[in-house]
């Protein structure tokens, strides 16, 4: 029945003259979600997107593949009918109601727009004698303009249109439209969802894994490639930047205070990110930390690490409880591959207790411990990084 | 390099089983059920299979029933033997040391009515024999036992087992998980008094989906597949007639030169486990106690000849396993079939290894293919990588 979908987007709408720029952004957005399904075509006009479908096309495929793209607020199935002369157009909105709610013990209004400012029926004109209509055909509807149970919308343009579904889009801002982040991506549970939520603001997306053969495995990396799979179905394409860490993490760990292992150990993971990114052009760094969740993401600790890039590093889960994450993580499907059991970069020399409160000031006295070599080994991890094409 | 020593997960494919196989599914393609020509052609691959089996296990064909491997098979044997025979008597023993594959499937009987006993080993996977013999009872049904562990290598007497265990209880039944021992040894059921073995195609150099069942005329089994009745009722299923004829072309090959390939295999094994036992924190498991410190060969022949299994204390396996993976060395930590799971290793367990050790267990597994050269890179790559290794570790 449904040949067409309405799209509609909430905040784009309120940007002023470079409006254009968000509706231009979101209507490339759906296309590339859809490219892989079929020949659809995607229309701006008049403050939404329209979308009207191939012969044949899978209905729920659709929906799903429209559901992942940021900036759409709703999405309307939309039943299209060829004339707007008033018989046909009557008894086509009739017929929708008839195949659509079998059991027809409802209120409703309907609710029109027309763009053929000619026609012979105002908006308001159409409402009434499109209600009429529908109640002489189906004595046991009631009409409730308040709050009806079903809003039947009707458009006269050259066709028409009828709906009464509204799906819920995710919301945000189409990818692109905000410029460009590096996540570092761990395999755990936060880092996926981080990298969701600040695409879903607009940003596109670069990510950098910290790998260390043989001390984690292919399979740790494997799922760190398949989460970032995950991740593109929103945010489209992006670059996995995989960095071999093995050398500076043995050399810090032959230097430094085990205990300060992990920190030191991050606040090489953020600069060599910060290099990337600014290779690839990013304007920020994304990390999946949360206050307190662990000894490295302690205020003390957060504040070291954050010390070391002048990037700015934004943490969209800082004040997120595990539960909160995990509910997203599972909404987004990464949860199940994020509780795999392989060791990441960050546990396997974890000491028994590492410092929960480092002072910037002592581990900075650490690190000078590692001048000999380590600008040159952090040369050669930027030299051998393998870049994944993802998405 | 690519020096492969997991062939306990599973081997290569023997250029022979290859040619078979591609045979049947290019040219002789037929179903054997079908009544032409070709369905013909296909069944007499499976009779020729049948009968290369029989011949090496000196059976009849008719007794061997093909499945899709180890598994099946297993799950055939004790769940098919115990529907069939359940008004007789519904008592099964088995070890502390069996594959899941006999481990669950009894697990499954115990939920649904049997009862089952598990027999003890020793610290080196030796069955404790009396222990063993204390548990036969007037109702007990089945006696399922591991040829060879596919974790420690260690092997059970299995002739003498059987024959006491029958000399206690007359028409006791005995099932043989053989499926690391098939192509190891000269397995002869009648002799033995063998009712029921198990063996899998992929650990002798055939391919992956294929494996088979012996059953002893005699022996009552249920179907645990129900469908067209092929192969007697006992499997439905249009047969895997490629992988059957790959599989008896395997069986001829695997007893070739029999006797002068196992001794190649043990003697590489008694160089790898001198020198290995010699460096320091390491422990050699499934030997028996005699076999140290000089593993004489008439005491390593009391443990299989192609798997090692060692304890590196202070590395963590899987750190180890991927070091050596780098220098082109492919072992398992524990067991491949194992290894998935975080949950420590029944065997490891069983024989009472220390909890710490048991996160530092590989498992290095030859084949008739390994070669001198292969096995002296490998404990030149062991001894250099082992104190690198333990430089670095979680401290505790």
């Amino acid at each position: 029945m449904f040949k067409a979908f309405l799209i509609k987007y909430a905040e784009i709408g309120l940007k002023g003259n470079n409006r254009y720029i968000f509706e231009n952004a979101l209507r490339d957005r759906i296309k590339e979600a859809l490219d892989p399904l079929g020949d659809y075509l995607v229309s701006k006009e008049q403050g939404r997107i329209f979308v009207e479908c191939p012969e044949g096309y899978d209905y729920e495929e659709t929906v799903e593949a429209l559901q992942r793209v940021f900036g759409i607020s709703s999405i309307c199935p939309v039943a299209v009918i060829e004339s707007s002369q008033w018989e046909i157009l009557t008894k086509g909105v009739g017929d929708y109601v008839e195949a659509m709610y079998p059991d027809r013990n409802f209120t409703f209004k309907v609710e029109a727009k027309r763009a053929d400012k000619n026609y012979q029926y105002t908006s308001p004109e159409i409402c009434i004698e499109m209600g009429a209509y529908l109640l002489r055909r189906f004595p046991e509807m009631k009409v409730d303009v308040h709050e009806p149970s079903v809003r039947v919308t009707v458009e006269v343009r050259t066709k028409c249109y009828v709906y009464s579904i509204i799906i819920p889009g995710p919301g945000g801002m189409p990818v692109g439209c905000n410029g460009k982040a590096m996540l570092l991506l761990s395999g755990g549970i936060d880092s996926p969802v981080a990298g969701y939520m600040i695409s879903k603001r607009g940003v596109s997306l670069a990510a950098t894994y910290f790998h260390a053969p043989p001390y984690t495995s292919d399979r740790a990396k494997q799922k760190v490639v398949d989460l970032a799979e995950k991740i593109a179905k929103y945010t489209g394409k992006f670059k996995l930047f995989v960095v071999n860490f093995t050398d500076i993490q043995l050399y810090i760990y032959d230097q430094c205070p085990h205990e300060e292992l992990t920190i030191i150990m991050r606040r090489y993971m953020m600069r060599i990110a910060e290099k990337l990114a600014e290779q690839e052009g990013c304007l920020g760094l994304i990390t999946g930390e949360s206050i307190g969740q662990v000894a490295s993401q302690t205020m003390q600790s957060l504040a070291a690490t954050n010390e070391v890039c002048t990037m700015p590093v934004y943490r969209p889960l800082i004040a997120f409880d595990k539960k909160d994450i995990v509910e997203i993580a599972e909404r987004i499907d990464t949860f199940e591959t994020s509780i795999q059991p392989f060791e990441d970069c960050c546990t396997i020399f974890v000491a028994k207790h590492p410092v929960t409160k480092p002072s910037t000031k002592v581990i900075k006295r650490s690190e000078e411990k590692l001048e000999e070599k380590i600008e040159a080994m952090i040369e050669e991890a930027m030299n051998t990084v393998e870049v994944i094409a993802v998405g | 390099m690519e020096i492969y020593l997991d062939n306990s997960a599973t081997t290569k494919v023997s250029e022979g089983a290859r040619d078979k196989l591609l045979q049947v599914l290019y040219e002789d393609y037929g179903n054997p059920s079908s009544m032409h020509r070709m369905g013909v052609k296909a069944e007499q691959y499976m009779k020729e299979a049948a009968a290369i089996i029989a011949a090496s296990l000196k059976v009849e064909p008719k007794e061997i029933l093909f499945t899709s491997g180890g598994t099946e098979s297993n799950n055939l044997a004790l769940i098919g033997c115990a529907m069939a025979n359940k008004r007789r008597a519904n008592h099964i023993i088995t070890t502390r040391i069996e594959h899941p594959s006999v481990h669950q499937p009894l697990v499954h009987l115990e939920e649904n009515g049997f009862e089952v006993s598990f027999a003890p080993v020793d610290s080196s996977g030796k069955l404790i024999k009396e222990k063993l013999y204390e548990l036969v009872k007037e109702n007990t049904l089945l006696v399922s036992l591991m040829y060879v562990n596919n974790e420690i290598g260690c092997v059970q007497d299995i002739p003498e087992l059987c024959a006491e265990l029958k000399k206690l209880k007359k028409d006791i039944i005995i099932h043989v998980d053989a499926t690391q021992a098939f192509g190891k040894y000269k397995i002869y059921p009648k002799r033995e008094g063998i009712d029921l073995l198990t063996f899998s195609g992929h650990k002798i150099h055939g391919p992956k989906g294929i494996g088979a069942l012996y059953v002893s005329n005699g022996v009552r089994i249920n179907p645990v597949v129900f469908g067209g009745g092929h192969q007697k009722g006992l499997r439905s299923g249009t047969e895997n007639v490629p992988g059957i004829a790959a599989l008896g072309q395997a069986v001829q090959e695997i007893y070739q030169d029999f006797d002068a390939k196992v001794a190649r295999m043990y003697s590489l094994k008694q160089k790898f486990l001198r020198e290995v036992s010699r460096l320091q924190d390491v422990t050699i498991n499934g030997v028996p106690l005699e076999c140290f410190p000089d593993f004489e060969m008439e005491a390593l022949k009391k443990t299989a000849p192609h798997i090692m299994s060692v304890s590196f204390q202070g590395v963590r396996s899987e750190v180890f396993l991927h070091a050596l993976e780098d220098k082109g060395i492919y072992v398992s930590s524990g067991s491949a079939c194992s290894s998935h799971h975080p949950t420590p290793s029944v065997t490891l367990t069983a024989i009472g290894m220390d909890k710490n050790l048991m996160d530092s267990t590989l498992r290095f597994s030859m084949s008739e293919l390994t070669t001198e050269e292969e096995i002296d890179y490998t404990i030149e790559q062991v001894k250099e990588l082992l104190p690198l290794l333990r430089r670095y570790t979680r401290k505790r």
